[in-house]
């Protein structure tokens, strides 16, 4: 028997960029080189070097849109976008003026000129402390090469000999790259260099294949036909696996896949325990383009609505229209599920410019200044035109509306008393409204949480934002290094509060739901559950796996779970028995 | 010459397509705009130009516009750093 020649295997790291695992054989694209040489142009060719260079820059622009227009058809506007950024970076000064400006002042070749230009460019985006900037000079460095491709005169390189699956090895891949590829032939992508937000993440994201990127010069050392494994979850590529760990990563491609299966079958399914209790499971928005992710992640509705960014970086207030228009199209693309609208909750110092008496850039205290309800109350018309287009937005779809910072009884009952002028005068108007819109709070003032049975008689919901509660019942400063390890969520005080809350909003006949970043931690979801809150509310990406964890218990050992740690909250003890429940 | 501060509320920064909306935004106009941050300034007519600012979330970048439609520059741009946020 003739043993196969046998290769040594060989283990890439790099950043994962897109989830996955791919098993195949490797195309590698060739790539060029880029150094040029410098010469000098005589007096009398200078001219024919500068049209020579905007020749070649016109020619790359021509290109760029043709790829633009295919991208459009085949992956839609957010690719295609891409596109509009190279065609402004061939436009831009440092190339358009600084290139000519160098090949007439300095008589050096255009392919000179245009290297520096780039290189210039590359070497301040590099020293960018974050790393999309950082990223950004493949971008420049890509445009150049393009250029001088042109330049050259040379054929541009692209995937069009790819007939066969397999794993795409390159230096980088751009979009110009990659439109000429057969998408199905593609299993994933291994490039030397990219991160997170290169154009090889964006596209194998959306393609949903796996990739790694930033594996500096795999493309060296990878032969057409070599077998690879491409692990998009820990970032890892193996060149020449052995039979062993080709089964091994098949197997878990199989799980994974199973897994992410399990996933979108829960899209359709309810938050429901093992034992029939039912968790509503919603999720927190900032902007109207994030309703898709909420239905496509299978969240009940929206139970946190920010609205501060419609306030923000603007010489006057948002008028009641602009208001309406967001707040009508969430919730018409939310239906048959409801939005919760939180009223506006920002600091008198971001509002400074809007022209508004008493407001101050530099309040001494912010959190504990004018902000939130506090806000709002004392300048009505802040608020005024939100509410009415709060209330007009109740007609097209499920809306609540929900008041933040309410520290008691009297806050509570001034803004519906505003909210009730608001109705009035739309009766007045005969603009439709739903009179039955449900008005509540968020409970994050620990003030409020000691007189929730007061505030549960009046509202018809709460919601508790454990960010703000924890960080002012605790007195906490989260950002502070030096107290951060006193932020505790489980802090029996936090405990007691949350309990508290959500009795009152029973006993009243009340549901009480929970929006604040407690939400989204696993280890908790038994306790919250435990503690009988109705309502859960995390971002949208992380839905599917709250309610995996809710389908997965029984809603009885929660209440145990509960029961025992109410009985002695000490943080050890708090410890000992969630680690025990999890292992159970 | 006029002067204004914005903040940047785009969650991921001021990255490729804020940025190349940014540049198609100003280069309708005639005047001189540079967009300071910091002590780094550069041409707001420059997309490699504001990249190199990398203004993340959060950050505050000056605006100076000299020229014929100063004031219309300042108030494109008010248009265009209220209207970030809303973008997925």
């Amino acid at each position: 028997m003739n043993e196969p020649l046998i290769h040594e295997a060989k283990v890439f790291k790099g950043i994962s960029a897109s989830p996955g695992i791919a098993i195949g054989k490797a195309f590698v694209l060739e790539d060029m080189d880029l150094a040029v040489g410098r010469w000098q142009v005589p007096p009398e060719a200078v001219k024919a070097e500068v049209s020579r260079f905007r020749q070649a820059v016109s020619d790359t622009r021509k290109e760029m849109i043709g790829t633009q227009q295919k991208i459009l058809k085949l992956l839609g506007k957010t690719h295609a976008r891409l596109i509009e950024a190279y065609l402004l970076i061939l436009e831009d000064p440092l190339i358009s003026k600084d290139v000519v400006k160098n090949v007439r002042q300095n008589r050096v070749n255009a392919e000179y000129a245009l290297s520096e230009a780039v290189a210039g460019a590359v070497k301040t985006l590099e020293s960018a402390s974050d790393e999309y900037f950082r990223e950004r000079r493949h971008d420049v460095l890509d445009v150049g090469r393009k250029i001088l491709l042109h330049l050259l005169g040379h054929e541009p390189r692209n995937l069009d000999d790819l007939h066969e699956p397999s794993v795409i090895v390159a230096r980088n891949l751009t979009p110009s790259d990659t439109i000429h590829m057969e998408t199905q032939f593609a299993e994933g992508f291994a490039t030397d260099i990219g991160g997170r937000t290169s154009h090889t993440a964006i596209l194998a994201n959306s393609m949903e294949i796996p990739a790694v990127v930033g594996l500096h010069e795999i493309s060296r050392h990878v032969r057409p036909g070599d077998m690879l494994i491409v692990d998009g979850h820990t970032g890892t590529v193996i060149v020449n696996p052995s039979p062993d760990m080709v089964d091994n990563y098949r197997r878990e491609r199989e799980i994974r896949l199973a897994e992410r299966r399990d996933l979108e079958r829960l899209r359709d399914q309810t938050a429901q325990t093992l034992d029939g209790r039912k968790m509503v499971l919603a999720a927190n928005i900032d902007a109207p383009g994030e309703t898709e992710g909420v239905l496509a992640n299978g969240a009940e509705g929206v139970g946190l609505y920010r609205t501060e960014f419609l306030y923000l970086n603007r010489p006057s207030l948002p008028t009641e229209e602009e208001h309406y228009q967001f707040y009508a199209k969430v919730a018409q693309s939310v239906l048959p599920y409801a939005v919760i609208i939180r009223t506006v909750d920002v600091g008198g110092d971001k509002l400074v410019d809007l022209g508004f008496p008493g407001l101050s850039k530099s309040e001494p205290n912010p959190f504990l200044g004018l902000r939130g309800i506090r806000l709002a109350l004392k300048h009505p018309s802040l608020f005024r035109d939100q509410l009415r287009a709060i209330l007009r937005a109740s007609a097209v779809g499920k809306v609540k509306v929900m008041f933040p910072m309410v520290s008691g009884l009297e806050e509570f009952r001034a803004a519906k008393a505003l909210l009730g002028e608001c109705r009035e005068e739309l009766r007045r108007e005969n603009k439709p409204f739903d009179e039955k819109m449900e008005v509540g709070l968020m409970v994050e003032v620990p003030s409020a949480a000691l007189v929730v049975d007061y505030l549960a008689q009046e509202a018809d919901f709460m919601s508790v934002g454990t960010n703000d509660l924890i960080q002012y019942t605790l007195a906490v400063d989260r950002v502070n290094d030096e107290v951060a390890h006193l932020y505790e969520p489980l802090h029996p005080a936090i405990l007691r509060l949350l309990q508290q809350t959500v009795k009152a909003g029973h006993g009243a006949g009340k549901w009480v739901g929970l929006c604040g970043e407690m939400a989204s931690d696993l280890d908790v979801t038994p306790v919250l559950l435990g503690l009988e809150f109705d309502e859960l509310s995390v971002s949208p990406a992380l839905v599917p796996k709250i309610k995996k964890a809710i389908r997965d218990l029984e809603f009885s050992d929660c209440q145990s779970l509960t029961q025992e740690i109410l009985k002695d909250p000490s943080r050890d003890n708090v410890q000992r028995l969630l680690k025990q429940f999890q292992k159970r | 010459m006029i002067e204004r501060t914005f903040t940047v509320l785009n969650k991921m920064g001021l990255h490729a397509r804020p940025a190349a909306l940014l540049v198609q935004t100003l280069q309708k106009f005639d005047s001189h705009v540079r967009l300071r941050r910091d002590d780094h300034e550069v041409d707001g007519k420059s997309i490699m130009g504001i990249l190199t600012l990398t203004a993340e979330y959060g950050s505050q970048l000056t605006v100076l516009a000299e020229g014929p439609d100063e004031q219309a520059v300042i108030d494109g741009l008010g248009q265009f750093f209220a209207n970030q946020a809303h973008e997925a």
